[in-house]
């Protein structure tokens, strides 16, 4: 018997049917393959949820790179996952702007509406995640915040309660 | 403003017409408005005299430089020996600017006309629109006006692809912005080579904020002379602009004057002022990278790269954030200092470790820990930061500590004496 705990699944790669098309389609719009490893990054995270180590060295062999590339990609970027988040990913922007107009209670009420509690940790239930960003570029809208794909402008620490139901 | 309210009798409305019209999001809608009219006459012009008409107009670029555009075009190679690139800046991320993600949420046809435009003038094949990875809505509308604009086969011999950042302010200095597009870490490049001998992939390249480009085609359609007339005071500084106001006004929002408008009339007149009761203490005119003015400095400060640098800053991106006698500036300069620790690329220096330390510094000063000789430090500091690094990250966190020291110290000493309550920071 191993002394090490045998995985429970063998890792599936993300590049296969119909993906596996549509990434051929984005490196073919680069005239080195390596410029399509951010859109392939981001289809990993779309399949997957987050990007693994696994994934990482499934996308080097695919763009002719290394795993160590592609990691050192991963962790320059902040929007790329490393680990499993909350169903809801949640980014709050309190720079200057926002921050002049009270971003921080909005994350305060986000934290607290959701039970993720800590910025970074995921609630209890597995629904959320909470983040600060930095600007997202919609400060005449403040605060404007990310929940996954949509971006929701002018978020008050009153409308938390009700956007928090929307998506739970 | 366009949107959500009607524009104010004092803008000028270009760029900025059809926001908040959601037909001219279409291909249909943007051809009704007359759109793709300038591309068509463009593209049968010799790609030299696109370049010379923009340049006689006195186009700069609307990404922060204010460096002249055609000249930029000319910079490419004569002889044409591999492919030629073009590079869009839509990774709009200077905290106070909001300008380019209205231009591609409520007219991506503009920016894609603008871009093929630019294209045929630099005589390059392909086009690559860097939009930031958090313009999930201009990531959509863009997708969909590009496949639209692509049906009806626009643009002749020139391909345009989109591609998505994934968050990092960085990507916005143009050679960090075309190591991302060739897969790489948003590391900016030592200049030079420039980007017009070797860019993105290594070959010429031509790189342009979202708005510049937004403006080609009305130069193209309407004449040089008539860009050019757009003038209110320096004639260095001609067309429209869009201002992104924010902060602590009434109105925020986007705002479209011709250069040379008084800063004052954007503040009290457009954007309705500040809350009741309060008043102005300070404005940063041009994104946060650029020096505080107090309130004087503002009030006489015009519109242009000649006027804001008079009145003690610079134009930047037209990121008007607004300060009222109620926002603590220290702290303010604090959350600055964080975001500029937060997005260095860490390859200089004297940014990795300065933009930390001054995070450091003023928060040990927030916290009532802060000593006199900490003020000397953080100009110390600031002063190794700037002009000594690859690109200005280093020098745009060191510009608000030094301007907000030199301007408003007494809040700084205030903190530093224990005359102001300790603020407890996250």
């Amino acid at each position: 018997m191993s002394a090490y705990p045998v995985p429970v699944e063998p890792y599936q790669p993300v590049f296969v049917g119909a993906l596996k098309e549509q990434l051929d389609a984005v490196i073919a719009r680069y005239p080195a393959k390596q410029g399509a490893l951010l859109p392939a990054l981001w289809m990993v995270q779309e399949a997957r949820g987050w990007i693994s180590d696994e994934a990482m060295a499934e996308v080097a062999d695919l763009l002719d790179t290394t795993p160590a590339q592609v990691k050192g990609v991963v962790t320059f970027y902040t929007m790329y996952h490393q680990h499993p988040v909350g169903k809801n990913f949640v980014q709050v922007c309190t720079t200057s702007c926002c921050n002049l107009c009270g971003a921080e209670d909005v994350v305060k009420a986000l934290l607290a509406e959701t039970g993720a509690r800590e910025l970074g940790a995921t609630s209890p239930d597995g629904k959320w995640t909470v983040i600060e960003v930095e600007c997202l570029g919609a400060c005449g809208f403040p605060t404007p915040i990310l929940v996954n794909d949509d971006f929701i402008e002018s978020v008050t620490p009153e409308r938390v309660p009700e956007l928090v139901r929307k998506y739970r | 403003m366009g949107y959500p309210q009607k524009p104010h009798p004092k803008e000028t409305v270009v760029l900025s017409e059809y926001f908040g019209d959601p037909e001219a999001k279409t291909f249909k809608g943007w051809v009704k408005r007359g759109g793709y009219e300038a591309l068509t006459q463009a593209l049968a012009m010799d790609p030299a005299a696109v370049t010379e008409e923009v340049k006689a107009s006195g186009l700069r670029g609307r990404g922060g430089a204010g460096f002249p555009t055609g000249l930029k075009w000319t910079f490419m190679p004569k002889e044409k020996k591999g492919p030629h690139y073009l590079c869009v800046n839509a990774d709009e991320s200077e905290p106070g600017t909001f300008k380019d993600r209205e231009i591609m949420r409520w007219t991506p046809h503009a920016l894609l006309e603008g871009t093929a435009i630019a294209a045929h003038a630099i005589r390059a094949e392909v086009a690559y629109i860097y939009i930031r990875g958090e313009f999930t809505e201009p990531w959509t509308v863009m997708t969909r006006a590009l496949a639209e604009a692509n049906a009806a086969k626009v643009f002749g011999g020139i391909t345009i692809h989109l591609h998505r950042g994934a968050g990092a302010y960085i990507c916005g200095e143009e050679t960090a912005l075309m190591n991302s597009i060739e897969g790489k870490r948003g590391n900016p490049r030592i200049k030079p080579p420039f980007p017009a001998v070797a860019g993105v992939f290594g070959q010429p390249t031509t790189i342009n904020n979202v708005e510049t480009l937004a403006a080609v085609p009305h130069i193209i359609k309407r004449g040089s002379a008539w860009y050019k007339s757009l003038c209110l005071s320096s004639p260095k500084s001609t067309g429209t602009k869009l201002f992104s106001v924010c902060g602590q006004v009434q109105k925020p929002g986007n705002v479209e004057v011709t250069m040379g408008f008084p800063l004052k009339d954007v503040i009290y007149e457009m954007c309705g002022g500040m809350r009741p009761g309060r008043t102005l203490k300070a404005c940063i005119p041009g994104g946060s990278s650029v020096p505080i003015l107090t309130r004087e400095e503002t009030e006489r400060c015009l519109l242009d790269y000649e006027g804001v640098a008079e009145a003690g800053s610079l134009l930047g991106s037209g990121g008007v954030i607004v300060f009222d006698d109620s926002a603590d500036m220290v702290y303010q300069i604090m959350r600055l200092a964080r975001f500029y620790a937060h997005e260095s690329c860490a390859q200089c220096t004297q940014c990795r470790e300065g933009t930390a330390w001054t995070t450091k510094i003023l928060e040990r000063i927030l916290a009532g820990k802060g000593q006199t000789k900490d003020l000397d430090l953080l100009l110390d500091l600031s002063d190794n930061m700037t002009g000594k690094t690859i690109c200005v990250l280093s020098d745009s966190c060191a510009t608000p500590v030094i301007s907000g020291i030199k301007k408003f110290r007494s809040e700084f000493e205030a903190y530093i004496t224990g005359q102001r309550r300790p603020v407890l920071v996250a």
